[in-house]
Parts: structure tokens; C-alpha cells; sequence
């Protein structure tokens, strides 16, 4: 993939088969990528295709397992975060990295104090330089001003201007756009356009296709983990770069049928919720013995969505219904009395007691119901419940005085599943139910989940991966930006369809107050 | 990262620095504001409150824990904890008296070696936490313990006295300075060593940047083990000088005392403003928070209440403290 015959000179920035492995993702494999002087390269790709670990790679936070990064054709690594500044490298992550207890020249220049003689710190000469920078970008920021005052934006301007103080070369965006709102994203690309020189270059990672069409030349597409193409912006529908990012995979035939649940009562209906950082008037119906898939892409709100239902963070307005009920959910408490269980998308921090056994995993949230009116647990009550779940559920696991730690991803995750049935929960919020679970056990769950429905429960599941979505669902509410952007019946949710969805607002301020 | 709901302002570098500078200073202020309050209270309770000789009395009171308390603000920067400066302060203590007495060497070295072995353990702290990744917490609960036995073994588990060092308990009851116990001038001294260091010098300023953001940090460049080693040592030099100080002031080191004291120091950062999860305090904050201590100590024990009580106050006040701050911060957010 080399093209020595168009190129007298060599590309600005060159990534040569680069692959990546963790535990059980690959998560790159054989990745090239290319970035020329003076342009703007988008980087697309669903949720895993490998955007954030290429980023990472040119950062200096992972090391690649084999492939090469050329510099002006020359051959490089990098090995740590200095390394990448060294070589003209700056990479913006979607989490700052700011001490936000420092000043904003502080910020900047940390790590390369210019010093008053000896130990101590030349401030004035610190301020004086930080505000040059700002004044080259056409900024105008107190850079005196601590960084835990200022908004996202301003932030974002901080990080733009560290990188400029390394005097980069080559400037790497991830999300820049995710937290800002249209006169923001004016500024932020408006100093894009100042970095951009015939010297430099810019990759700039986004699922928003609109802001791709106003601030790039070329689009490099990734998915699952793999090289796919580089188009020329201007020469290249939005349709053609979502059909290259989804690709054309067969599904599996074996989706639920819609007609189930069709008519069945809501069991719970959520209208006009909203939180302050994010969601925005989100209304939907789950219907009994229905799984309603939540697709979109990361950021869009589903996670929270799920957080702010379940009563683990607070909401600003909106209302819930269960069963035809108005309820008030103030904390995961009241949710679980509601009978609604929710399985985080992080379950080793907000599912499961990692160091504790099988048993007590599975009869905490339930815990009260074992224990008499003196509060001692009466535990063989609560071992045969334990028990029977364990069979219900094919958990493999040696004895339920089994450390939940030492079990397989599925097996862990069958456990959240308990807890929730072992408290008789009939709404079931799944965030990613099949995340670092490998194939066979994802059979598992998945059969488990139609079990389930079949028993009469419901299930709200959030998904990043479109199949899963497609396979399991009986409708889709696809998501962006902290609102719903549309609710496919399951027969009508094809990839393409979702994705349009997913990807409606150019930026994620859509709505958001100023 | 942040919950910041401003709306941008591109221009704000007009309107708002003054602003910003207050609230950052607020919890300073309010701190500066209920040390006059309760001194005007309590003068007004008691005319010889205002008394030189009480005043002075105060102000020697405060010294060892106050030293204590600046060193510990190094390390809370950092969003560590030092619960081995009391005991450790002892051994100092102690070990200054060995080096004095059973060794009959100079006062200087007797002194040196004092501070030296504070900066020594506040290196061990340093490297358990940096570099073994041991809580700061257990780090320095074990440092703790380790120098309370210490103390013990070495001293003999008796007083050692300084009855035969010419010139010892000057350095903390002599007075350079007429009516006032050099004690507390070496206490306004190390004062201005901590604010110095930590407003101008990079030790302090990746105290506030690992505090504050420790990935961050690193990610930076700063070579962030090394700086958490220093400031433990550079919190042990405190510890040093607090020993030292409080031996002269007893013109003994007692190897039974000490305990307790790591937790007053604590107390008096944090009603200066100091933030626990690191990040944010200061030197000046810390003063406060140790005066307010001794004045209400002295105060409390001018109106005849029972010492008992005195400590219940001083815990009620430790929780407005902190309530009134979160609750200033919470309105910031």
C-alpha cells in the first residue's frame, strides 16, 4: 500500500500495518493511514472500529504490537506522551488533560516551567508566553484564570493552545466538536484553519458527517479494527461513507418477531425527561414482553438516559410512568422498589462485588427479604435462591462460594442478571449486556434475554453494536446528541437507517443551554 | 472533567479576573473573618484576652502545630494524607536529645539531626506511596506507629532532658525579638519557606498539578514519583523543625507525647481551606486554620470551660469548616 510513485515527498505523517491486541480484542490489525501537508483528514468508524487506540498509539499511551509510524518519511516510535510532543505530535483526547486547579498558562506550560534563576518559577515570563499563543490563535482568554473555571470550549482552547506551544506538526482531534455548541464549533474550527499550514496537518476524528463536509479534505474509514478506504471529501456522499463504516454484513436471521409485543401494555413510559448536562425532552414506551434496543453512537446519551431513569443521577424535569403509575425515582433504591433493575455498562464497578462470592452477589440487592425483623440474615434462605438462579441461569461456577472475580465475562454477567431476578424486577435496563463477553457466552445472554421476554419481562437494551441491536430488538429508539432522533419498528431498522439517525445533528449542542 | 455550565466568553479576560480571585480567596476570607470574629468575642468575654501576654501565649501554642499543619498542606495538595508527623515529630525530638545529651555534640548538629531525620522519614512516606503505590493512608499510618516505637526504644521509654545543653530551650523560648517566644517566630519563618515554595517554585506548583489531575500530570511530562517524593521529604523537614521546637519548649524530649497531634495538624489545613481530595489550598489558610484552634483553645479555657468540652468544640467547629466549604464549592460547580 505504498505509493512511491505519486509522492516526491514523503507524506507529512505515515502509519504503516499497525495492530494493536488486548485481551481479547484485536482491537487494530494491519492499519494504514496517511496525512498530508496542509490537510484535514477525518477519521471515521463505529463505536470499536480502532479510531481511539490508533489515536493512543500516535499519543504514546499504547505501544503498538507490530507496524511503523513515519514522520517526513522518517521511520519513528513512540513510546510515552514526551516522545509524541518531541516529534511535533499533539493529540487532543475527549477527556482533557488539564489540572484544573492551575492557571491556564500554568496548564500549558507544565512540565516546562520557564524558570527566575535556581528553583524558582519566572511567572511573568509564563503568563507573557502563554498569552503570545493566544494571540497567534486570535484568542482572547485570561490565561490567569484557573482551568476548573472555564467552560468546555475555553478548555478545548487550552488544549489547542498547549499543543501549539509544542510547536506541533501534526494535531490530532478526538470528538473536538462532542461538548460544544454551534458558535463554539465556529471558533474551534476557525483555529483549526489558523493551525493549518503547508508544514501541518490535522487528524480530526467525528461521527458527525456535516462537520466533516465543512472542515475536511479526505475521509480514512475503519471498521472493526481494519483499514476499509480514503475518500476525497468533496467527492463522496455521506451515504457512501456510512455504507463503507457499517459495511455490508449479513444478519443473522434469527430476529425476534415484532409481533409479540406489538400491542402489549407499556410498562413503563418515560416522557420529556431531561438532564441538565445532556438529555433533552426524551420520550419513549416499553411494552411488556418487549426488548426495545437504544442505539447510537458514544456520547449520545443512552448511558445516561439509563442513569437518570434508575435514579442514579438526578433529573430536571420529565416524568416516569410504571405500569400506568406516575412514580418518583430519586436513587437506584426507589428504582429497585419500582421493580426495575439495572445492569451497567461497567459491571465490574457498578455491578458486582468482585471479591465476594456468588451468593452474596446474587441475593444483595434482595437482601432485605432474607433478613428477619433484627436485621440478622437468615442465610440458607438466601442460598437456595442463590442456588436456584445459578441452575435457572446456567452459571458456571464451581460452588456459590466461588469468588465472583474468577469467573468468565459471561458468567459475571449472568450474576447482575440474577440479582435483578432474584429481586423480582420486571423492567430490566441492559447497558451493553454483551461488552468483553466472547462469542459463545454472547449466545448465552442473548438466549437468556429471550427467555426472559418470553417470561414476561421487559428489557430495554443499550447497545453499541448495530447487530446485536438489529438481531435482538423488537423496536429500536436510536439517539444523538441527547434526544431521540427516531424509534424504528425492528423490521424497518436496517443499518443504514439507524446510522442516518444516529448521526442527525452536526453538533452535539443541538438544543443545549446557553 | 469539569461541571463547568458557563457560557463561553471569549472576552471575559475584561470582566472577570477580579471576580475569580475572590472566590478562590473566599474560603480564606471566611476562615480570616471567623478568627477576628471569635477574638473580638472572646475579648469581649474576658479583658485579658487581648492581652499581650496571652496573645504571645496564642501564638506560642500554635507553633509546633501550626509547623506541623504547613507541611501537612504540602502533602494534602497532593491529595495524600500524613498521619506520621505527631509521632514522628517525637522521634525528632528525641533524636535531637540523643545527639545532644548522650552524645554531647554541638547544638547545631544536635538540631540538623533533628530536621534530618524528619526529612528522612518524610522520604521513606515519600517512596511508600510513590513508588510502592502504598495509600498515602496506610503509608503513613504504618510511618505512624513505626516511629512511635522508635521513640520509645531509643529515648528508653524516659524523658530525656536538656537541662545540661547550653542554649537549647532558646530556640523556642528565647526572644530575639522583645515579648515575642522565638517559637513563633521560627513558626512565621517556616510560614514564609511554605508559602515561597509552594506559590513559587516547582515543587509546589506540581504539588497543585498532581493534586488537582495525577494522570493528567504525567501525561504532561512531569515526572510525577519524583515530585511526591519530594514533597513528602520537604513535609518531613517540619515535622523536623516541630520536634525540635517542641523539645525546647519542654527542654525535654518526652517519647510518650506526640500522638494526636498529626490529627490537630490535619484539623487546622482543612478549616484553612484545604482541600482533602487535593488540589487546592494554602499556606496562609493553614496559618488560619491553626490560630482558630489555639484561640479557641485559650479562649474556651479563659471562660473556665472545662477542657473536656473545649475538645467537642474544636470538632464541631472541623465539620462547619468543611460543611461551609463544600457548600461554597457546590455553588462554584
Amino acid at each position: 500500500m505504498t505509493e512511491e510513485g505519486v509522492a516526491a515527498m514523503p507524506p507529512l505523517l505515515r502509519i504503516e500495518r499497525a495492530s494493536k491486541h488486548f485481551p481479547g480484542v484485536q482491537a487494530l490489525s494491519d492499519v494504514d493511514l496517511e496525512l498530508r501537508h496542509g490537510e484535514v483528514l477525518a477519521l471515521v468508524g463505529e463505536n470499536g472500529a480502532g479510531k481511539s487506540t490508533l489515536m493512543k498509539l500516535l499519543a504514546g499511551i499504547h505501544r503498538m504490537d507490530h507496524g511503523q509510524i513515519f514522520v517526513e518519511g522518517a521511520a519513528v516510535t513512540i513510546e510515552n506522551p514526551w516522545m509524541a510532543h518531541e516529534l511535533g505530535i499533539s493529540v487532543i483526547h475527549q477527556e482533557f488533560n488539564l489540572m484544573s486547579a492551575l492557571t491556564v498558562a500554568q496548564n500549558i506550560y507544565i512540565g516546562r516551567e520557564p524558570r527566575a534563576g535556581g528553583v524558582f518559577l519566572a511567572e511573568r515570563e509564563l503568563n507573557r508566553r502563554a498569552r503570545a499563543l493566544f494571540d497567534r490563535l486570535g484568542i482572547e482568554l485570561d490565561v490567569r484564570r484557573e482551568v476548573g473555571q472555564l467552560s468546555v470550549a475555553e478548555q478545548q482552547m487550552v488544549e489547542i493552545a498547549k499543543a501549539l506551544s509544542f510547536d506541533a506538526r501534526v494535531l490530532v482531534m478526538d470528538e473536538p466538536t462532542a461538548a460544544l455548541n454551534e458558535a463554539e464549533v465556529q471558533v474551534l474550527f476557525g483555529m483549526i484553519e489558523q493551525f493549518r499550514t503547508p508544514t501541518t496537518g490535522v487528524i480530526y476524528i467525528s461521527h458527525r458527517m456535516e462537520e466533516l463536509r465543512r472542515i475536511t479534505d479526505r475521509i480514512t474509514v475503519l471498521r472493526d479494527g481494519r483499514y476499509i478506504d480514503t475518500r476525497d471529501t468533496a467527492g463522496t456522499s455521506t451515504q457512501e461513507i456510512i455504507s463503507l463504516m457499517v459495511g455490508r454484513t449479513v444478519l443473522d436471521g434469527s430476529r425476534p418477531a415484532a409481533s409479540a409485543a406489538g400491542r402489549a401494555e407499556p410498562v413503563l413510559r418515560v416522557a420529556g425527561l431531561s438532564t441538565k448536562p445532556l438529555l433533552r425532552d426524551v420520550s419513549f414506551e416499553l411494552r411488556k414482553g418487549e426488548i426495545l434496543g437504544f442505539a447510537g453512537l458514544m456520547g449520545a446519551g443512552r448511558t445516561e438516559l439509563a442513569r437518570a431513569i434508575v435514579g442514579a443521577d438526578p433529573i430536571d424535569g420529565g416524568t416516569i410512568h410504571v405500569n400506568g403509575k406516575r412514580v418518583t425515582v430519586r436513587n437506584p433504591a426507589d428504582a429497585a422498589h419500582h421493580g426495575i433493575g439495572h445492569l451497567s455498562e461497567d459491571r465490574k464497578r457498578y455491578g458486582l462485588l468482585l471479591d465476594h462470592d456468588v451468593r452474596s452477589n446474587i441475593v444483595l440487592p434482595s437482601l432485605g427479604g432474607y433478613a428477619n425483623r433484627f436485621g440478622v440474615v437468615r442465610d440458607k434462605a438466601g442460598r437456595a435462591t442463590a442456588g436456584a438462579m445459578v441452575r435457572k441461569l446456567g452459571i458456571k461456577t464451581p460452588s456459590l462460594r466461588q469468588s465472583v472475580r474468577n469467573l468468565s465475562g459471561g458468567n459475571q454477567q449472568k450474576i447482575v442478571i440474577a440479582k435483578w431476578l432474584a429481586k423480582d424486577s420486571d423492567i430490566l435496563i441492559f447497558d451493553e449486556p454483551t461488552r468483553g463477553i466472547d462469542v459463545g457466552a454472547k449466545e448465552e445472554i442473548y438466549q437468556l434475554l429471550n427467555d426472559l421476554v418470553g417470561q414476561g419481562k421487559s428489557i430495554i437494551m443499550i447497545s453499541s453494536e448495530l447487530e446485536e441491536i438489529m438481531r435482538m430488538s423488537h423496536r429500536v429508539v436510536v439517539m444523538c446528541a441527547g434526544r431521540i432522533t427516531g424509534i424504528l419498528e425492528g423490521d424497518q431498522a436496517d443499518q443504514e437507517a439507524v446510522m442516518e439517525l444516529a448521526t442527525r445533528f452536526s453538533t452535539g449542542a443541538a438544543g443545549r443551554d446557553v | 472533567m469539569t461541571s463547568t455550565k458557563t457560557p463561553p466568553r471569549e472576552d471575559s479576560s475584561e470582566k472577570s479576573p477580579g471576580r475569580i480571585d475572590i472566590r478562590a480567596q473566599l474560603q480564606q476570607v471566611l476562615a480570616f473573618a471567623s478568627l477576628i470574629i471569635l477574638f473580638v468575642f472572646f475579648s469581649l468575654v474576658n479583658e485579658n484576652f487581648m492581652a499581650w501576654s496571652n496573645v504571645s501565649g496564642i501564638l506560642l501554642s500554635t507553633a509546633v502545630i501550626g509547623v506541623l499543619a504547613l507541611g501537612t498542606t504540602f502533602v494534602i495538595i497532593t491529595a495524600g494524607i500524613d498521619l506520621s508527623t505527631g509521632t514522628g515529630m517525637t522521634l525528632c525530638a528525641v533524636m535531637t536529645g540523643v545527639l545532644l545529651t548522650n552524645m554531647e555534640l554541638p547544638l547545631v548538629v544536635g538540631v540538623a539531626g533533628g530536621i534530618m531525620t524528619g526529612a528522612l522519614m518524610g522520604l521513606i512516606n515519600g517512596f511508600n506511596v510513590a513508588v510502592l503505590q502504598i495509600p498515602p493512608f496506610i503509608a503513613t499510618l504504618a510511618m505512624m506507629m513505626v516511629a512511635q516505637g522508635l521513640a520509645l526504644v531509643i529515648s528508653g521509654t524516659r524523658p530525656i532532658y536538656f537541662t545540661d545543653v547550653d542554649g537549647f530551650i532558646g530556640i523556642a523560648l528565647g526572644e530575639l525579638i522583645p515579648g515575642l517566644p522565638n517559637a513563633v517566630l521560627v513558626l512565621f519563618a517556616m510560614a514564609v519557606i511554605g508559602g515561597v515554595v509552594l506559590a513559587r517554585t516547582l515543587l509546589g506548583r506540581y504539588a497543585f498539578a498532581i493534586g488537582s489531575n495525577e494522570e493528567a500530570t504525567g501525561i504532561s511530562g512531569v515526572k510525577v514519583r519524583k515530585w511526591k517524593i519530594l514533597t513528602y521529604t520537604f513535609a518531613g523537614v517540619f515535622t523536623g523543625v516541630a520536634g525540635v521546637i517542641l523539645a525546647a519548649r519542654l527542654n525535654s524530649a518526652q517519647p510518650a507525647l506526640g500522638l494526636g497531634y498529626e490529627l490537630q495538624a490535619i484539623a487546622a489545613v482543612v478549616i484553612g481551606g484545604t482541600s482533602l481530595s487535593g488540589g487546592r489550598g494554602s499556606i496562609v489558610g493553614t496559618m488560619i486554620g491553626a490560630l482558630i484552634m489555639s484561640v479557641l483553645t485559650n479562649g474556651l479555657r479563659i471562660m473556665s470551660i472545662p477542657q473536656e468540652w473545649q475538645t467537642v468544640v474544636i470538632g464541631v467547629v472541623i465539620l462547619i469548616a468543611v460543611y461551609a466549604d463544600n457548600l461554597r464549592r457546590r455553588k462554584a460547580a
